[in-house]
């Protein structure tokens, strides 16, 4: 048992922290989320050319780094705290595990091989809001060629702008994680555009396809069988996102707790009074709170990477991480905005920045209280097992 | 970061579970879930020779280092240990006052002397100890101790005056070890003397406290020229309060995974009662219930990352140990209002006349202790705004 980086996470963890302090700064950030692209290609470049971050679980066969989660949360946790705008999530964290887990044999290498060169990617699944592959209402045919897909999928983070799309869709009239399929085609000339959001760190997009004739190797997988395996992507998306609203609980903390230190009323700094300082303390906890319960759930996800013995509790440890750290990083940031006092509620400073990111990160992939409700389906619902995959799976 | 233990360790898992197993039995089979918090009022002879029982088995003191008699378990042997402990239902420690806090202590700042006198009666569990920090006017401000010990020249002794207060298990203990101020002009955490005073002599008398359950594991204790020899003081005269927060240092760490799973015994037994009564169906009362578990784990893993930590050898905090009594003690109380809103209005009901609580009842009303002791969570967000946040101290006073 070791629970705390090794040397090797530690100086990937502090290699891609002093990168984004110098490259996703404030300026960078609202420069890139006013474009509708919503990145600098640039910035994309350096992180998959330079440092070399997109590779991090991509297979060494390939050429990849063939590392797992830890490593991958240890980035994850620097990218929420500069709040950097790249088509990272989307592609890592999301493409990549389900091309990874859901293809046989060397089905993946190729769309793989394109990522390892710079290619972004994303997944689509939402046709509706609700938890995991319940959200799935975009549906395939069987035909003599391959597959007919039709449906609308809302919300797929990059998914205008990516170029590799990994989207679900399932048989007519199936339900829940039965018929289920995930294909992979290549974006181009597929009807999508870019819906604006709330918060503009993250850019979304809406992907609508009418009858999309696909050949029969788009199909990951067994066709139908893929409603376990898109779980468990959600589930490792979900804890990653958790590692970014680390970062953000963070890094609001410190904006908060610095700006208290400068701004000076009844001829002291504000940060000499109690009523300022509990309400620092309880960032601190939250936010460590919350460092705790991703770095575990990191763990047990990359023992789910590695088929390895802990993987069936990835459900239970993405519903815990996500659930703590929806409210830790939503609550610092407000607590952020009222310890700036006016200027919180300003354009030019960046805590809003961290506000609306918090928002949209809580409802994204499961709130605290979908992950919740899971955790207690776990709990109360079951007498068999807490840590069963049986039961349903983590919100998402 | 790897969450799994080696074969060798799991090894010794399955040894200590065997021997708890086995001997957990007879005259102590009634002692299973008894005696934590709020509930160490009961059976103490039964927990006394429970003691000695560990003790027989080389189950006391397995932290500390062999040279000392103790068993020198590696963290992740500690780690196992406490929490099969927890898991076989053995009943709360009488003796983790002496073997938690004055143990360590005495091994880090004590003389060979020391160590040889007070040693061997912490590790075979016959010797019970408890502490004197508290006063009545010095809680949240330990500094301000009013407590006077006088080095008595004649007779070659320390002559203690003063009085403590929340001193647990101070009936029965032997020994009480004591911070009491040896330069009288002295003010706060200067000029103060740590010392290890004997219970069973005239100058010491107790006196229970009646607590918010009716009962008492809390006391006062009056010293009135009560002494203890030249020997017994630890580190120099004007030393007290650096040795006393050494000693706060000890009590982190491995022994939080001991009392997280009888956290977890107590959200099992919240548990059980709403499946049993149907709460189990209440939307609000299920996120209740999850959110108690979510935490709960989560605060298993905070206390592995304070163990994987680099501590430092000056016992000083990482971030994870620095919001730890917060996190937790904030955890429990609102526990404890979880256990009494899913027992309903039936839940009001007393096990009998006068005042004899139900387990929960009791876990309901003794979690307020959790907030106010050992530092109030309103002290312990100063310590993390100023140690941890580095923000402006609290100004003096005095």
């Amino acid at each position: 048992m070791e629970f705390r980086f090794t040397e090797e996470q530690q100086m990937i963890r502090e290699t891609a922290a002093g990168f984004f302090a110098d490259c996703s700064t404030s300026a960078a950030v609202r420069e890139a989320m006013a474009t509708e692209l919503g990145y600098d290609l640039s910035l994309w470049r350096q992180i998959c050319e330079d440092l070399y971050l997109h590779a991090i679980t991509l297979p060494e066969s390939l050429g990849g780094m063939g590392l797992g989660y830890v490593e991958l949360i240890a980035v994850m946790e620097q990218m929420g705290r500069h709040l950097v705008c790249a088509p990272y999530f989307s592609t890592v964290c999301q493409a990549v595990p389900a091309l990874q887990l859901a293809a046989t044999g060397e089905q993946a290498s190729p769309w793989l091989e394109r990522i390892l060169g710079g290619a972004t990617a994303t997944l689509g699944w939402i046709g509706h809001e609700a938890p995991g592959c319940d959200a799935v209402t975009a549906t395939f045919q069987t035909t003599a060629q391959g597959y007919r897909l039709s449906g609308d999928y809302q919300l797929v983070v990059d998914g205008h702008s990516a170029e590799i799309l990994v989207l679900a869709a399932r048989v007519a009239g199936s339900a829940g994680r039965d018929g289920i399929s995930l294909f992979v085609v290549d974006a181009e000339g597929i009807q999508r555009h870019w819906t604006p959001t709330l918060d503009q760190t993250r850019h979304l997009g809406r992907i609508q396809l009418n009858q999309l004739e696909l050949p029969a190797d788009a199909c990951l997988g067994e066709a139908g069988q893929a409603g376990a395996v898109l779980e468990q992507v959600l589930q490792l998306a979900t804890v990653a996102l958790a590692a970014e609203q680390v970062g953000a609980a963070q890094q609001v903390q410190d904006l908060a707790v610095q700006y208290t230190k400068e701004r000076e009323q009844f001829g002291r700094p504000i940060a000499g009074f109690q009523a300022i300082k509990h309400k620092a303390a309880d960032m601190m906890l939250r936010t460590e709170v919350a460092r705790s319960a991703c770095y575990y759930a990191a763990c047990i996800a990359d023992e789910a990477w590695q088929g390895s013995a802990l993987a069936a509790e990835l459900p239970e440890a993405a519903a815990i991480a996500k659930s703590y750290c929806s409210d830790a990083c939503f609550g610092n940031a407000g607590e952020a905005l009222q310890m700036h006092g006016g200027v919180g509620f300003t354009w030019e400073y960046d805590v809003h920045l961290y506000f609306k990111r918090a928002k949209a990160s809580e409802l994204m992939l499961g709130t605290a209280s979908e992950h919740l409700e899971t955790l207690a389906g776990l709990l109360l619902d079951n007498d068999q097992s807490a840590h069963s995959t049986q039961t349903k799976g983590a919100a998402a | 970061m790897k969450l799994s233990f080696s074969a060798e360790d799991e090894r010794f898992r399955t040894e200590v579970a065997d021997w708890l197993a086995a001997n957990l039995t007879g005259e102590f089979a009634k002692l299973k879930f008894r005696g934590g918090p709020g509930d160490e009022h009961s059976f103490p002879e039964e927990r006394k020779r429970w003691e000695q029982k560990l003790a027989e088995g080389g189950w006391t003191c397995v932290g500390w280092p062999q040279q000392h008699g103790g068993r020198g378990c590696s963290i992740e042997q500690q780690v196992i240990f406490f929490e099969e402990y927890a898991r076989a239902g053995a009943p709360g420690r009488v003796g983790h006052i002496g073997e938690g806090l004055a143990g360590p202590t005495i091994i880090a700042f004590g003389t060979p002397e020391q160590q040889a006198k007070y040693l061997p009666g912490i590790l075979s569990g016959t010797e019970l100890w408890c502490q004197g920090y508290s006063e009545p006017g010095a809680g949240s401000d330990l500094a301000n101790v009013k407590t006077k010990a006088r080095f008595d020249t004649e007779r070659n002794q320390w002559v203690i005056n003063g009085q403590k207060v929340w001193t647990s298990l101070a009936h029965e203990s032997d020994y009480c070890f004591v911070i009491a101020r040896t330069d009288p002009d002295s003010v706060a955490h200067k000029g103060l003397g740590f010392f290890l005073v004997k219970m069973d002599q005239p100058g010491v008398e107790v006196r229970p406290i009646e607590q918010i359950t009716g009962t008492s594991e809390f006391n006062e204790v009056f010293f009135d020229d009560a002494v203890c020899d030249a020997g017994d003081i630890v580190g120099e005269p004007g030393d007290g309060w650096k040795v006393a927060m050494g000693l706060l240092g000890f009590e982190r760490g491995v022994s939080t995974l001991g009392q997280q799973m009888q956290f977890q015994n107590e959200l099992d037994e919240v548990v059980r009662v709403a499946k049993e009564n149907g709460k189990d169906r209440d939307p609000v009362i299920r996120q209740r219930i999850a959110k108690a578990h979510a935490e709960l784990k989560i605060m298993r893993y905070n206390s592995l990352r304070m163990l994987s930590g680099q501590s430092g050898s000056d016992g000083s905090l990482q971030r994870e140990g620095l919001i730890y009594k917060l996190f937790w003690s904030t955890w429990h109380r609102s526990l404890g209002e979880l256990a009494i809103d899913v027992c309903g209005q039936l839940g009001q009901l007393l096990e009998a006349a006068p005042y004899e609580l139900t387990r929960l009842q009791s876990l309901f009303l003794f979690v307020r202790s959790d907030t106010i002791y050992g530092g109030s969570n309103q002290i312990q967000r100063n310590i993390i705004a100023e140690r941890g946040l580095e923000m402006p101290r609290e100004p003096k006073w005095r």
